[in-house]
């Protein structure tokens, strides 16, 4: 890294009055904000706030309405020659493509005969610089590749030569598909490469994260900075508070122990199993067969031949664009596909109920949109989440599986949602929930750690901790 | 006037009125009745087998069926073979015809599910041997239609004729069925994403295959009504609906993404494909100029539609 490139004071970037708007929503309503080299800017606020709306608008992806973007330090035009890069929470790697592949699509200086080598050297060599023990082939697809892979992959591309330096690299949810111990890694790899004079906006729902690597924290609300302060003047409290949602501390507040469980509803061969209104939680490190296991089952029970009028189990994936949702639709249409056949009058969609449900689910689960026939597109990430989230519940299905639902959804939001899995947990139903946060998982009733794609323990009680769930992770032989 | 132009069902309507004035100010509007009675029974046959080609089309890339003039010639040998020209069997034809819809979409679909075919080849392949069945049966022989089918099938009520009438109902039904009812929401949401729509309990198999068989049962009602209408199965009979079926349900403003279908585009398409050919027909053009500036002028139009709709 080359100390002397930067220009110690001039801003990397510096964004005076920016507004962007789409149609009636102001997602960006006059934001300042100048980033310069060595700084760490951490990014919190809820789905929907403007987050990506303003690292769009850094990056070049979208024009503002209003106000100007300049990168002072490089004196260039245009955020790419600038040195700015961007790993997005939106997976944006070509699935049929290989790693070093995927490289070269950002990098148009690899031509020629031979390029495929230096590409791969190249990739090598960044995911080395960021995630030693990676474990990842540059020849490999990325289709095979596990989602936390793919991230990671992404990641190292961001953090790449590319042929020019890079000098602010935006990270959008890296950690969502990552666990603990990865990142780690990537917490490390941003303080080094802000020590050698680069910098970093850092997007996190998770605020242990925020503090862990932010050296100074940005939080936004409706389009507006409400609080842009070095990190260590905020408190977790204090931020959650100027995020202007009441989140409790009750993250370990779990369900009435004594509560009675119904007959067992799930069982498998591979030993995972549920009880009626039982809170199941799979944990483990990300891709050692959770989200296959689940996968399986649901596919198991239910058929692709057959809708019963009630289905059996209903899915939420955490996958939006390949497993959840449905690109072309509305938020409406999309929150109701799961309960048609269920309210369907002779074999017609009862459209009065579609609209009653959506109503409802806007209300219950606050997704930020003025209508519900817009599409689903123009929705966050997060809400389109919730959209998810919606689709499951509404349907009267005894058993709900969760594939990792909560990547992307704000701290509010999360505990909402919890609330409502123990009310819905306590009328009777049962979850089954895979979830890469191991606090998550330990709200559970019963938690199944899966190492290798087998099941390694069952946790339940007092066993319940985080000690004890990562123990079981890393083990390496059975006792 | 805005929200009528977005519509991309408006770019094949507006395209056969267009063609429609241009041709008939030729004839200085002598012409213009018959020129539209023609267009409405010619098109009611691309417009059925349009309606099933683009349910099919609806389920996504590589979703085609390319057994559709096989199963029109099938269909209308073995119906007018049953009937053997006795009158009052007409429903007895039509039941043949329907018969034959279910057994080649099984087929067909029994191919691309069990044997893992891709459906372009699956179809193809099938088609031969739908095609051999109908030469074997045929043997050469012209049987004509009953006397009261054949008077159906080009007769007229209120100036309509009675083809375009059934063409009509037939995309009422399919309307209703995808706008409507469950199995529509079902196919639209597996055009979009076969695996999330698996994954949100949509019987994404039952939707496929119900898909393959609908296109045929279509096809096999056209061809029946084709053969009624030209007095006689012919073993070439469908030829010209293999392009004509994919031409109208993409100039109608389907996507071939997937997901998005289209009923009122495929009339206007299946009117416009008419009369772009006896414009140049009228216009004195050799057949070669003709298949040239057809194809030029399909292109045009599917460019000028999903332009219009990229902006919006």
């Amino acid at each position: 890294m080359q100390q002397s490139a930067f220009e110690q004071d001039a801003p990397i970037v510096a964004l005076t009055d920016v507004a962007k708007h789409f149609g009636a929503v102001r997602a960006l309503d006059g934001v300042d904000l100048e980033i310069r080299p060595g700084e760490c800017l951490g990014l919190v606020g809820h789905n929907g706030a403007g987050k990506s709306t303003l690292v769009n608008v850094v990056n070049g992806g979208v024009a503002p309405t209003a106000g100007a973007v300049a990168f002072p330090a490089s004196g260039a035009a245009a955020a790419l020659s600038a040195g700015v890069r961007s790993v997005f929470q939106e997976l944006s790697l070509c699935p049929n493509l290989t790693v070093a592949e995927n490289l070269r699509i950002s990098h148009a200086a690899l031509k020629g005969p031979g390029w495929r080598r230096a590409a791969r050297a190249e990739i090598g060599q960044s995911l080395d610089a960021v995630f030693p023990g990676h474990g990842i082939e540059a020849d490999a697809t990325v289709d095979i590749l596990s989602i936390a892979e793919r991230q990671m992959v992404e990641i190292a591309i961001g953090f790449a030569d590319r042929g020019a330096e890079a000098r602010l690299v935006i990270l959008d949810e890296p950690t969502s598909s990552l666990d603990a111990g990865i990142a780690e890694q990537l917490m490390a790899h941003i303080r080094r490469f802000c020590e050698g004079g680069g910098a970093v906006i850092f997007i996190s729902h998770m605020l242990g994260e925020i503090f862990a690597v932010a050296s100074r924290i940005l939080v936004m609300k409706d389009g507006k900075v409400v609080a842009d302060r070095a990190a260590p003047d905020f408190t977790r409290q204090g931020l959650v508070d100027a995020m202007g949602h009441v989140a409790g501390d009750a993250t370990h507040e779990r369900g009435d122990q004594t509560r009675s469980l119904g007959e067992e509803v799930v069982h498998t061969p591979q030993g995972l199993s549920a009880r009626r209104g039982e809170v199941v939680g799979l944990s483990g490190l990300a891709g050692h067969g959770q989200a296959r296991a689940l996968a399986q089952l649901y596919l198991g029970t239910t058929s692709s031949w057959r809708a019963t009028g009630r289905p059996q189990m209903v899915f939420v994936a955490g996958d939006r664009t390949r497993d959840g949702i449905l690109p072309l639709w509305s938020i409406l249409r999309n929150a109701s596909i799961s309960i048609l056949s269920e309210t369907a009058k002779w074999g017609l969609v009862d459209r009065e109920v579609e609209t009653r449900n959506a109503e409802k689910w806007k209300r219950r689960i606050g997704i930020r949109t003025d209508d519900m026939n817009n599409p689903v597109l123009s929705l966050s990430g997060g809400n389109q989440q919730k959209v998810l989230f919606a689709r499951a519940l509404a349907s009267s299905a005894p058993v709900v599986v969760m594939d990792d639902p909560m990547r992307g959804v704000d701290v509010g939001t999360k505990q909402d949602v919890y609330a409502m899995i123990r009310a819905e947990a306590a009328s009777g139903r049962t979850f089954l929930w895979y979830s890469t946060e191991t606090e998550e998982v330990c709200q559970c009733d019963r938690v199944f750690v899966f190492r290798n794609g087998r099941i390694s323990a069952e946790l339940t009680g007092a066993e319940l901790t985080e000690e004890r769930i990562l123990e079981a992770s890393f083990e390496m032989q059975e006792a | 006037m805005e929200k009528i132009i977005s519509r991309p069902w408006s770019w094949s309507w507006l395209a056969a009125a267009l063609t429609f004035a241009i041709t008939s100010a030729l004839t200085d509007g002598s012409g213009a009745g018959a020129l539209a009675y023609a267009a409405l029974s010619f098109g009611a046959f691309a417009a059925i087998v349009g309606l099933g080609q683009m349910i099919v089309i609806t389920l996504g890339p590589g979703n085609v069926d390319l057994s559709i003039p096989a199963v029109m010639t099938l269909s209308g040998t073995l119906a007018l073979k049953a009937m053997g020209s006795e009158p009052g069997t007409a429903m007895l034809g039509l039941g043949v015809a329907v018969l034959v819809g279910l057994g080649t979409g099984a087929a067909n679909f029994a191919l691309i599910y069990a044997l893992r075919l891709p459906p372009i080849v699956a179809t193809l392949a099938a088609s031969l041997v739908y095609q051999s069945i109908a030469i074997w049966s045929n043997r050469g022989l012209r049987i004509k239609p009953p006397a009261g089918l054949a008077d159906f099938a080009t007769g007229r009520v209120l100036g309509v004729p009675n083809v375009a009438l059934v063409g009509l109902a037939l995309a009422i039904v399919v309307w209703i069925a995808l706008e409507r009812s469950v199995w529509g929401r079902w196919l639209l949401a597996s055009g979009q994403n076969l695996r999330a729509a698996r994954l949100a309990g949509v019987p994404v198999e039952t939707v496929r295959a119900s898909a393959y068989v609908t296109v045929t049962v279509l096809a096999s009602v056209a061809g029946y009504l084709l053969a009624s209408f030209s007095g006689g199965a012919a073993l070439n009979m469908g030829q010209d609906y293999l392009l004509m079926s994919i031409a109208v349900v993409v100039i109608g403003g389907t996507s071939i993404a997937g997901g998005l279908s289209n009923v009122p585009g495929v009339w206007g398409a299946a009117l416009f494909m008419f009369l772009v050919v006896s414009m140049l027909n009228s216009y004195g053009a050799g057949a070669g100029v003709r298949m040239v500036l057809t194809g030029l002028i399909i292109i045009g139009i599917v460019i000028a539609a999903s332009t219009k709709r990229a902006r919006k």
